[in-house]
């Protein structure tokens, strides 16, 4: 009897795929069935071509038969909507895009399809991936598939929602300060934020372009090792791209983490961690211990200006990003603009969402004249300090482990009107972004029964590291962690 | 710390909403005036660090002349681009008159 194709790994669905036990249509079938029944609900996608992707699949299933069939030959893969796919719509969930067909792919997204992978749908998403828990989008509602009235975090909400409930085998995110990872220990997922310069981000719409990356968001973590395989490389298309040597990540995963040093910061026990939370980790930790790792204390003194130096260098980047968005050359446009100034103020103030005019504005003062160097230029600085503090720790151990998040998942309209406690939850996840050094979130328990994540912190372009641990820990772990 | 003197008096929101080219309403420019306050107010907390001879940083990986040969490629079909144009003509972008 065929499996439950919608709850596949992709290496499980690779193998069917192999075997001849089921075609690339199949998967699409499947899913699409799934996305039918269980979407409506669960809020996952925004946009799904149905005969686009069987068309996909169809094409994959004979480049199977041929031999010609990429490593991802008919995987289904879901997309954030904030990612261009040409001839789809690109939203990032915001009104000022509606109606916007993209031109041209993404290199992530080019990379995928050269893989053979086939594009199944576009994800909910805060809008410009401005946010923590998908309430942002100015599309709809995304609910987290463990408990419908619980967030499922963001930006990247749909796509960890989809991987999780059942909608997608796998789904690409993106993580400015934390919006792979955090939805992923949300929902119960795994999410990997690579390297900086690791992926190409052109095709990406932009928000902080210092600190935005594209990466994987999957059921486990041997498939964030292959689909990482397929998307990382130097491009010519990006300049912030690096062209450090790919290495075949699924080859380096062990059972074990004999040999290995991880780093436990003193800074990230703080007030409010939840002790659910706090506990799944430190069991997780132990498990680690088990495995053979030796674990240390470390010390990342500078952890608690993390936030105020990501909030000063993200909103200025995205100030800046985000000026294109004028009703000139695409999207929306505001009628009867009197003079270009008046085009630009109506177009924008109809259709940006209030979180993106907030961080617009934020972004705008500290750039501005008689403040740039209080704000701008300072949060520069702080930036040193946090990347030396991860170049001192990672000179002590191999990895760092730590929660992903100080809190589960909240329910709907919990930190809405109270901008700057949304911000906090970051805590955790933002200095990786700051660093450009790489993130791993992996399940690793419950609290009040919504699922924890463990992060696992490498040295840039040192993925194998972080895929290691959270291989072994997750095959340790087992499948009973939802509790 | 910098001694360039600055105005601690906080954010004007309407001022750096004109900045930014975004038409706020009344009402939220006096929801965002409370919300920004705070905000600034946090981020503020980065300048009790002592930040002398510590050089900014940009990129977390700073490459530098990051360069391609000047040799013309294909781009993006411009038909396709103008589709997605709210008004144009003639492969141009029509916009309000910017010269009086």
């Amino acid at each position: 009897m065929t499996p439950d194709l919608t709850s596949l790994t992709v290496h499980g669905a690779l193998a069917l795929l192999e075997s001849k036990a089921c075609t690339a249509v199949d998967l699409v079938d499947a899913l699409v069935a799934a996305i039918a029944a269980r979407d409506p609900e669960l809020g996952a996608y925004v946009s799904l071509d149905a005969d686009g992707a069987r068309r996909e699949a169809e094409a994959a299933d004979k480049a199977r038969a041929a031999g010609t069939g990429g490593r991802l030959c008919g995987i289904p893969v879901a997309v954030k909507d904030v990612l261009n796919v040409r001839g789809q719509p690109c939203t990032c969930a915001s009104r000022i895009l509606q109606g916007y067909v993209a031109p041209y792919d993404a290199t992530a997204i080019a990379r995928l399809r050269a893989a053979g992978a086939v594009m199944l749908g576009r994800t909910n998403m805060d809008e410009f991936a401005m946010g923590g828990s998908t309430e942002n989008s100015a599309l709809k509602r995304t609910r987290n598939p463990r408990h419908p009235d619980y967030v499922p975090g963001g930006s990247s909400g749909g796509s960890a929602a989809a991987v999780a409930g059942g909608v997608a085998l796998c789904a690409l995110g993106t993580d400015t300060g934390g919006s792979i990872r955090q939805p992923a220990a949300f929902c119960g997922c795994v999410g990997l934020k690579p390297s900086y310069g690791r992926v190409s981000r052109y095709g990406l719409t932009a928000f902080a372009s210092s600190l935005d990356q594209v990466g994987p968001m999957t059921r486990t973590v041997r498939d964030a090792a292959l689909l990482q395989e397929v998307l990382g490389g130097v491009d010519p298309m990006d300049s912030t791209s690096v062209a450090a040597p790919v290495p075949a990540y699924t080859e380096r995963l062990t059972t074990d983490l004999r040999g290995m040093t991880l780093g436990v910061p003193r800074e990230y026990v703080v007030d409010g961690l939840d002790a659910g939370v706090e506990r799944a980790v430190r069991a997780a930790i132990e498990r680690c211990r088990e495995l053979g790792a030796r674990v240390i204390e470390v010390s990342l003194p500078h952890t608690r200006y993390a936030i105020a130096t990501y909030y000063v260098i993200a909103t200025a980047e995205a100030s800046a990003n985000l000026a294109r968005f004028d009703g000139v050359r695409y999207g929306q446009r505001c009628a009867d603009a009197a003079d270009p100034l008046d085009l630009y103020e109506r177009t924008r103030a109809a259709g940006f969402g209030p979180e993106v005019k907030r961080r617009i504005i934020l972004g705008t003062y500290v750039l501005s004249s008689g403040y740039y160097d209080a704000y701008y230029l300072s949060a520069q600085k702080v930036r040193t300090l946090i990347r030396r503090d991860f170049e001192q720790a990672f000179a002590q151990c191999d990895a760092l482990v730590t929660p992903c998040t100080p809190t589960p998942a909240y329910r709907f309209g919990e930190k809405t009107d109270d901008p700057l406690q949304m911000y906090l939850g970051d805590i955790f996840t933002v200095t990786a972004n700051l660093a450009g050094i790489c993130g791993l979130s992996v399940p690793c328990g419950v609290a009040g029964g919504l699922p924890v994540g463990l992060q696992i912190l490498g040295p840039a372009f040192k993925e194998e590291q972080i895929l290691r641990v959270g291989h072994a820990y997750e095959l340790a772990r087992g499948e009973g962690w939802l509790g | 710390m910098d001694h360039e003197s600055t105005d601690t008096s906080g954010i004007d929101v309407r001022y750096v909403a004109n900045l930014a080219r975004l038409h706020l309403t009344d009402a939220e420019i006096d929801t965002f005036q409370g919300q920004l306050s705070q905000i600034v107010d946090y981020v503020q907390t980065i300048n009790q660090l002592d930040l002398t001879g510590i050089a900014p940083t940009s990129h977390a990986h700073p490459l530098e002349n990051v360069f391609r040969a000047d040799e013309v490629k294909p781009s993006l079909d411009r038909a396709e681009v103008m589709r997605n144009a709210p008004q144009s003509r003639d492969g141009q972008f029509i916009v309000p008159k910017i010269v009086e």
